[in-house]
């Protein structure tokens, strides 16, 4: 096959992928989008049979074609049960791991295509390319982010999958002057490699060295800010693809990673926006340093919380309108989703009017709480978002708050000194009565007081959040 | 000062810096219509798109295929080799992120 040939059916995979992420904008379409992407890589695979090195691969044998096929049905069939087997829950996790593995895979092709070139040039006597310094150059950056992805995911994998040790913030001395001074080292070593190009070691020299930063730039990044850090790795995967691009001279790397890559930017600015954080913040700021600074939780707590049981609380329903459910991540931890529905149906069968109010960072990743709760078949169109949501919380007669904390804390609201002064919050202490339905007053990660829990309009109901809302749908029946 | 030393080398590599304005002009534009594209994208759909998005950067597959099928008395046993690997995590990322984006997003579909 010729080369245009070859490009046209790259060109046509390209197109499809843009037009699978048009096809995101809505739920209806989605499916389709995701089958058009699916597609265009289907076809981008074909395509590759016939590049150049692969069919004078198999005119030497059946060797090249051997590998290609059984990588593929390697990394197709851990893809395959890795994609099945995940529960919903952990879908942050399996995004962080497939998020490394891509850049993992990109940092194998730069260094497959150094060594092969560097093989060609020595033992078959090819002369280099023309494009020879631009080749370097786009081989250290891929190695580079990389590196930092692989290793950095696999950092935020360990931190979602909360094994013992990387649960904390890793914080250590002179972090940043160190994670400094190794930027530095890679930033050397890519200019060695540019200098030196047949010095192949340099180049794993500068992935030893970006895989170091990623571990420790992604260590220190506490538990809360990881929807931040997925979004990011997600970025730098998609880079690290068209930093390989750039490496083989494809368009259609070129223009699939940076898909990627802006999709990942726009995501970490949402996420940075809805924690008021700046990402510089994020990545190297410390959090809850400052939390000693504002009113301790006797002065804001004592005396003031009222407390309810079930029965109370099923009374409310009986003259509401409107319910506002606000779900958080304890209420997925608790496995809660299918019993919050359930209530949710029995309220509708009584004519009240049922919301889910979701604030962006409400699950582990952007648009987490969206999927568990989509998983328990809650309609997609009862989950409101922040800025939709807002409005209505005045006209709202009970609003349920369930395993959420720091987004509903009206000190985001009333109070500059706060650590989360500024930060958008969903407003639930304007509904005429608020539940919130939570273990005891601990406080949740920007450590905290959260006065809506001593508010006037505010019903505490301290109970384990499944149980809570199982009992809830039971005293509902009895009622 | 570094940007300028690199497109120094590049200058004095010849035509690869014609190629790589040519890459850099592609890589810009599908950035920008990436940014077009994607703020449409409703919140609710942030994790499929996410994971979606996954599976497009296994687009390194092409390159993984590349170096994978090679030649061994070409480009040598250790790049060949390191294709092989490359093409398999690229597989992880194309087959696992398309198939858990279809699963979520199908659940969404369902009323």
């Amino acid at each position: 096959m010729s080369s245009a040939w070859l490009n046209l059916a790259y060109l046509t995979a390209s197109m499809l992928f843009i037009v699978a992420f048009k096809l995101m904008a809505r739920p209806r379409t989605a499916v389709q989008g995701n089958l058009y992407g699916a597609v265009g890589m289907a076809i981008a695979i074909g395509a590759a049979f016939f590049e150049e090195y692969v069919v004078r691969g198999r005119a030497e044998g059946i060797g090249g074609t051997v590998r290609i096929v059984l990588a593929m049905l390697i990394g197709g069939g851990i893809g395959g049960v890795l994609a099945v087997r995940a529960p919903m829950t952990s879908m942050p996790q399996v995004v962080a791991l497939l998020n490394g593995f891509g850049g993992a895979a990109s940092l194998l092709v730069a260094g497959a295509e150094l060594h092969g070139l560097l093989a060609r040039v020595g033992t078959r006597g090819y002369t280099a390319p023309d494009a020879y310094g631009q080749m370097i150059l786009a081989t250290a950056a891929t190695g580079v982010i990389g590196a930092v992805t692989f290793w950095g995911s696999l950092a935020a994998f360990a931190k979602l999958q909360e094994y013992e040790q990387f649960k904390k913030p890793w914080n250590f001395p002179n972090q940043h002057a160190i994670n400094a001074g190794l930027a530095v080292l890679t930033f050397l070593l890519c200019w060695w490699l540019a200098a030196v190009p047949t010095a192949w070691y340099v180049y794993w020299l500068l992935v030893i060295a970006a895989s170091a930063l990623g571990v420790l730039l992604t260590m220190p990044i506490g538990g809360a800010d990881m929807p931040v850090v997925i979004c990011l790795l997600n970025s730098y995967s998609g880079i690290a693809a068209a930093a390989s691009g750039f490496v083989i001279d494809n368009n259609v790397l070129v223009i699939a990673g940076s898909l990627v890559g802006a999709s990942g930017i726009i995501l970490c600015q949402i996420m940075c926006k809805a924690m008021n954080r700046s990402l510089t913040n994020v990545l190297f700021g410390g959090f809850g340093g400052t939390a000693s600074s504002g009113p301790s939780a006797d002065d804001v707590y004592g005396g003031k919380v009222k407390s309810a049981g079930p029965e109370e609380i099923a009374m409310l329903f009986d003259t509401a309108r409107r319910v506002v459910i606000v779900p958080g991540y304890g209420l997925a931890v608790a496995q809660a989703q299918h019993a919050v529905r359930d209530m949710a149906n029995l309220l509708q069968s009584k004519g009240i009017e049922v919301l889910y109010a979701i604030h962006p960072v409400a699950g582990r990743m952007p648009g987490h709480m969206n999927v568990l709760l989509a998983e328990a078949n809650v309609p997609y169109d009862l989950m409101k978002e922040m800025d939709d949501v807002n409005p209505m919380f005045p006209e709202t007669d009970v609003a349920i708050v369930l395993g959420a904390n720091d987004v509903v804390n009206p000190v985001a609201r009333t109070d500059p000194k706060s650590p989360i002064a500024g930060m958008p919050i969903l407003n639930v202490d304007q509904a005429r009565t608020v539940v919130v339905v939570k273990r005891s007053l601990s406080p949740g990660f920007a450590g905290i007081p959260n006065p809506l829990f001593a508010a006037d309009n505010t019903l505490m109901y301290f109970a384990d959040g499944k149980k809570a809302v199982l009992d809830l749908v039971s005293a509902i029946k009895a009622a | 000062m570094t940007i300028h030393a690199c497109l120094t080398l590049l200058a004095a590599s010849g035509g690869g810096f014609d190629q790589f304005i040519r890459l850099l002009t592609v890589f810009l534009l599908a950035m920008w219509v990436g940014f077009e594209v994607i703020t449409k994208v409703p919140p609710i759909l942030h994790t499929p798109l996410t994971s979606g998005s996954n599976a497009v950067s296994g687009i390194t597959i092409v390159g993984a295929m590349v170096a994978a099928g090679s030649a061994v008395a070409y480009a040598g046993w250790f790049s060949t080799s390191l294709g092989f690997l490359a093409a398999i995590f690229a597989m992880i990322n194309v087959v696992g992120g398309f198939l858990v984006t279809h699963r979520m997003l199908m659940m969404f579909k369902k009323k």
